[in-house]
């Protein structure tokens, strides 16, 4: 419950603030976006089995955007940036969706 | 998303399946899932709003560069049409100026030639001579001298009585008068004369001029000097029957 209201808060929150992204960050925050998404969706399925434990969620979720952001960074110093960047990008759109299928499984038992 | 259950202890699997060890402060770290969940949720408007503000932030270097080439084509071929097209507006404008130009010389040409070939009505400063013959011996030579001295004095436009004198106009004696370009004409004659009055008056009054001519023939003369007379009177001109002009004459 307070994972959905943390969402909405920080949603709202983006909508008012309205910052903008400084240009050193711009290419790591769609990277350190989609791994949190793939931590909030590990944390919902691991939520589902009945196995959810905030400690492990904060330091996957944390641990996911610095990893990504590192590999990015890395990528970027080696000059295959771009590249690197579809990579996680691709791995993580696995891990989201094989998540999202066991999460389909247990809302929907199919 | 269901609330959690309050009562769940058991050992908890992150995406990774690793296991993990056991919480304390469950309250701080519900508290530390919802941040973090709000800052994914910040992020993600932020980047969204991130990308439909600048589409351009989003495209690869390869494609950036392609998209400068085309911009920078593209502004190559508009500036050489803008080049083009000032060129041709530059051309018609002067082409413009040049035909009114030419059309206003034509006129102005057009107006000389009207005066000298007695097609127009004219005004200006000149003199009338009214030359009285009470005997009708007068002779057409004399008008004739009258006419040449009025020329020589530079008066520019001659009429008399009525008739409009020219280079082509011609005098003959007839029985009560003279005849001049086949019209008779019969004393007094009124000639009006436009060119500088006092230079005309002085031509004709010269000893031995046209007036002393006029009255060895027996005519009275009266000349006056005037600010403004009119020659109203105009010529028909014929169409040349033989003459046309020559390829290599000099225009005007």
């Amino acid at each position: 419950m307070i994972a959905v209201i943390g969402l909405l808060i920080g949603v709202v929150a983006g909508i008012l603030v309205q910052p903008t992204v400084p240009v050193q960050l711009q290419p790591y925050l769609p990277i350190a976006v989609i791994a949190a998404l793939d931590a909030l969706f590990g944390g919902l399925r691991a939520h589902l089995d009945g196995v959810f434990d905030d400690k492990v969620f904060a330091v996957s979720f944390l641990s996911n955007i610095l990893v990504a952001g590192l590999i990015v960074f890395l990528g970027d110093q080696l000059g295959v940036g771009p590249e690197l960047t579809t990579a996680v990008v691709v791995v993580l759109g696995i891990r989201i969706f094989s998540n999202a299928a066991s999460i389909r499984r247990h809302l929907f038992k199919a | 998303m269901s609330p959690e259950p309050p009562g769940e202890d058991l050992p908890a699997v992150d995406p990774e399946s690793k296991p993990a060890g056991p919480t304390a402060g469950r309250r701080r770290s519900h508290v530390l899932v919802g941040l973090l969940v709000a800052m994914l949720g910040f992020a993600l408007v932020v980047q969204l709003r991130q990308e439909e503000s600048d589409q351009l932030s989003s495209l690869r270097q390869d494609d950036l560069v392609r998209l400068l080439d085309e911009v920078t084509q593209r502004g190559d071929d508009l500036s050489r049409e803008q080049t083009a097209l000032l060129a041709q507006r530059a051309e018609l404008l002067s082409s413009g100026d040049s035909r009114r130009v030419a059309e206003e010389a034509a006129r102005q040409r057009a107006v000389v030639q009207g005066i000298l070939a007695g097609t127009l009505p004219v005004e200006g400063p000149g003199i009338t001579v009214t030359v009285v013959d009470l005997n009708g011996t007068v002779r057409a030579h004399t008008l004739y001298n009258m006419l040449q001295e009025l020329r020589n004095a530079g008066a520019e436009a001659i009429e008399l009585s009525g008739a409009r004198l020219t280079a082509s106009s011609w005098f003959a004696d007839s029985g009560t008068g003279v005849t001049v370009d086949g019209v008779p004409l019969a004393p007094p004659y009124r000639w009006t004369a436009i060119g500088d009055a006092q230079t005309l008056a002085v031509a004709l009054e010269i000893p031995g001029g046209a007036l002393a001519s006029i009255r060895n023939d027996g005519g009275q003369t009266a000349l006056e000097q005037h600010e403004l007379v009119q020659v109203t009177a105009v010529r028909e001109l014929a169409e040349p029957a033989f003459a046309t002009p020559a390829a290599t004459a000099p225009a005007g």
